[in-house]
């Protein structure tokens, strides 16, 4: 498939070539550019992918034995708060919506930008400003944080450690997030180029919208959570403080407010990949669009009321826990409906297995363990004996690294070619991907195995009966590694050297395939008149 | 079916294989359709795609409903067998367990303390949860169960164990540098042996008693008595007049008395020993003058891990 433009063809940088009018650099961090912000969030995205999944190497190779193996306890625990802090507020949350998000949303309704560029350029900035905060936390006085990245009070409150700037780095995150979506919603609902009408908006835009929601009515909750723990460090306020009236399961409930719907801000736009993938490489539009699309819809809407099932053994009464149990297998009815509407579209189809198809495959099955294992933690009377063991662990790397991770790498090996107009090669993909699909089952399975014999996370040291499923997961971490890395030298490669590619290499309809790639600074000459679905593969090309 | 009259292990055990079968069906169901679709219908088989229709209402309605039905019937499982877990029976035998940072202490009604979990066999026990710091979390594997121990609030869980044996108790809740080493265990004793446990006197007075207290306010679990190194430095050699360096630099040291000892126990954020860091909670309203006098007392005795011997079931 795809169309290499012939030998001798001029081939174009568009939105890549510098200015020529100030350093190359500046070129990039102050662009309004809605395609160079993405750019800026995909490469921070990435280099903190890089450091968070090194982290959790080293958090897998300490486990490889009982007993001490690099670090001692202190450095362990702020490992994994480490670990979790870098891929849940600096990887995930942002990961598919800022970097894709920001690229394609404006291509794929057919605008020239976002409804506010310079927000835009501001809410890039207080991402890295929070992160540098957040990681800097590393080096201050006191030492690396050690709570976890859930920073559960009373400990969060006690501990000596540099926890007050790790959370305030965490809570300028939250603006970035808040105003990317509000620039989204804003955008979907005024930018749409003529003809593009609600029921011809690709699923990937739908699922941004349901996100962008999300973001805007669920981060403030989190902002005053966080600004709780600071008045409880500094000023010592005792809210949460049983001795002085305070109460700690109000801390839960008001994080898990934020952090459940956050799970589906982090799978929410991979589900719109994925329902933008699979059709292009089955030859069949999407199966059942708008039972897709109201499916994202309900999953943020239902999900905003689930997050009392992270608490079934803390204490909160066992009304809440009937509640809260019954929300949350309702959750699960619309992520069911997606998964069988992705594997209808394949029927009847003329199905290439290129490496974005393979990743977005992939994220079928992995969700749908995780999904399956989820149905587990939903029911009461299981929650008890897994929460907080190993295997809610291996349960949560499913959906979001098996979920959003891999469709993030099915998003990157898909719309690579109309990022940069290179290909890379799809055989040394295909090798990365498999790799990874084992490496990171030996890794996960056997989590979700040894929880199920009871080992608690958070463990620095454990039983010896839990050793040789512990050894299992690290030799997959090294597999999985060893993936990731081909995948990240194949790309790199390709952006170098890759071969030249035409506008549309997947012959895909949506609208960012009708421009060149990369695409021009302005997206479109005239904006473009929309005249059918952005499945409609026979009209692919046209607008 | 009275939910009660189930053993722990016995309610939750159904679930799980009640929604791991299930899983496990439509699992497979998914990847075998999935993969049985990419390989009839590769472009190698079949080069154009067939024109069928993109969708179809009665599919969609079937897909929604027959998920609904079986989640919420596992919902309603699940429900049933929490019940289970939170109804005690009313014979049901109370221990109180205490959490601290970073070990467990369990108060028998007879006022007997132990830093294991020592029940009878067959019959049901109760246990009370509090903590005297942060959160914790009682778990045990083998009975399935688990509950947090929450400052200011008094948690509860039950099982009955069928028989004789030892299981594993740990932490799940993180708090703080040991959480890993917060592991005790579950000795089932048959119900006579039980009793005679229950009616031995602890030691009163003397060395027995300061063993028996750096038991019951887990100190033991951060420092030990034979010179091993845990989270704390050792009691080992401590003695009156011993000088000991401290981390603040290499030539600030202190010199080992009742009132340093004191010190340490109730202000231990100062007077840091070298190699070690500022971790320990502090006593200070957590111990009463005469526990702390005898703790003192205890340890400043030479060959403190001979003194007490193991006062164990």
């Amino acid at each position: 498939m795809g169309k290499v433009i012939q030998m001798g063809e001029y081939f174009r940088r568009g939105f890549l070539e510098p200015s020529g009018k100030q350093p190359a650099l500046f070129d990039w961090i102050f662009s309004t550019d809605h395609k160079r912000i993405g750019l800026l969030y995909l490469y921070s995205i990435c280099t903190f992918f890089a450091v968070g999944a090194t982290i959790g190497l080293l958090i897998r190779l300490e486990l490889i034995a009982p007993g001490r193996t690099i670090v001692g306890p202190q450095i362990y625990n702020a490992l994994f708060t480490l670990h979790g802090v870098i891929m849940i507020f600096l990887f995930i949350i942002p990961g598919v919506p800022a970097a894709f998000g920001n690229f394609l949303l404006p291509l794929q309704i057919g605008a020239r930008d976002v409804a506010f560029p310079r927000l835009n350029l501001l809410s890039w900035w207080l991402y890295i400003f929070g992160a540098i905060m957040a990681l800097s936390a590393l080096f201050g006085g006191g030492g690396a944080p050690d709570t976890g990245w859930t920073f559960y009070l009373p400990f969060a409150g006690e501990t000596t450690t540099n926890v007050s700037l790790a959370v305030f780095g965490v809570f300028v995150l939250g603006f970035s997030s808040i105003l990317t979506g509000l620039n989204f919603i804003t955008t979907i609902h005024r930018m749409r180029a003529p003809g593009m009408t609600w029921s011809r908006l690709p699923l990937f835009i739908w699922s941004l919208y349901a996100t962008a929601w999300v973001q805007v009515l669920a981060t403030p909750i989190l902002a005053i959570t966080l600004v709780l723990i600071l008045s409880e460090r500094v000023l010592g306020l005792g809210l949460f403080d049983a001795a002085r009236g305070g109460d700690p399961l109000m801390y839960q409930h008001l994080f898990w407010i934020y952090s459940h719907p956050a799970v589906y801000i982090m799978v929410l736009p991979p589900m719109g990949v994925v329902s933008e993938i699979i059709p292009v490489f089955a030859r069949r539009p999407i199966f059942g669009y708008w039972f897709v699309a109201a499916s994202s819809i309900a999953i943020a809407a239902a999900g905003s009321l689930v997050w009392g099932h992270h608490m079934f053994v803390s204490g909160m009464s066992d009304t809440a826990v009937l509640v809260f149990s019954l929300l949350t297998f309702i959750v699960a009815i619309p992520s069911a409906v997606k998964v069988f509407n992705w594997v209808a579209t394949l029927y009847g189809g003329s199905i290439r297995l290129d490496a974005p198809m393979l990743f977005a495959l992939t994220f079928v099955l992995l969700f749908s363990i995780g999904g399956l294992t989820g149905l587990i933690l939903g029911s009461a009377a299981t929650n008890v004996h897994v929460h907080d063991t190993h295997f809610v662990v291996g349960h949560f790397h499913y959906t979001m690294f098996g979920g959003g991770g891999f469709a993030f790498f099915a998003a990157l090996h898909y719309w690579f070619p109309k990022f940069f107009g290179r290909m890379y090669n799809n055989r040394r993909a295909t090798w990365a991907w498999g790799t990874m699909v084992i490496g990171f089952n030996l890794l996960y399975f056997s989590m979700m195995v040894v929880g199920m014999h009871g080992m608690p996370r958070r463990y620095y040291d454990y039983l010896p009966q839990f050793t040789h499923l512990n050894q299992i997961a690290t030799i997959g971490s090294w597999i999985l590694a060893l993936g990731m890395a081909l995948m990240a030298v194949n790309l790199l490669i390709a952006l170098r050297r890759g071969q030249h590619v035409g506008a549309n290499p997947w012959e895909a309809a949506t609208l960012e395939w009708t421009v060149a790639s990369p695409p021009p600074p302005e997206n479109f000459e005239e904006l473009p008149q929309v005249s059918h679905g952005p499945y409609d593969l026979k009209r692919a090309g046209e607008a | 079916m009275t939910p009660t009259l189930l053993d722990t292990v016995e309610a939750v055990d159904k679930v799980f294989l009640y929604i791991f079968g299930i899983s496990l069906v439509l699992f497979l169901l998914i990847t075998g359709v999935m993969v049985a679709f990419a390989i009839r219908f590769h472009h190698s088989r079949h080069p154009h795609p067939k024109d069928v229709p993109s969708t179809c209402l009665w599919l969609e309605i079937t897909w929604t409903l027959i998920p609904t039905l079986i989640v919420m019937s596992m919902f309603w499982y699940g429900w049933q067998g929490y019940l289970s877990l939170v109804n005690v029976p009313p014979d049901a035998f109370p221990i109180q367990a205490v959490a601290r940072q970073w070990s467990w202490s369990f108060v028998y009604p007879s006022g007997r303390t132990s830093p294991k979990l020592v029940v009878p066999a067959e019959q049901p026990v109760r246990i009370d949860i509090v903590s005297e710091d942060v959160l914790h979390s009682l778990y045990i594997p083998a009975f399935r169960i688990k509950k947090d121990a929450v400052p200011g609030m008094t948690t509860h869980v039950w099982f009955r164990a069928p028989q004789t044996g030892s299981f594993d108790l740990f932490c799940t809740e993180y708090c703080g540098l040991a959480h890993a080493s917060m592991i005790t265990s579950v000795e089932v004793l048959s119900a006579a042996d039980f009793k005679t446990w229950l009616q031995t006197p602890q030691l009163a007075a003397g060395a027995g008693k300061g063993r028996q207290l750096l038991e019951q306010y887990g100190c033991l679990a951060c420092h030990s008595l034979d010179g091993g190194t845990r989270i704390g430095p050792s009691f080992a050699k401590l003695a009156e007049g011993e000088k000991r360096p401290l981390a603040e630099g290499p030539d600030k040291s202190v010199t080992v008395s009742r009132d340093y000892l004191e010190r340490s126990i109730l202000d231990p954020g100062n007077e840091i020993v070298q190699g070690f860091s500022a971790v320990m909670p502090s006593y200070r309203d957590k111990i009463g003058e005469q526990d702390l006098q005898a703790i003192i007392d205890f340890l400043l005795q030479p060959d403190k891990d001979a003194a007490a011997g193991e006062p164990r079931p």
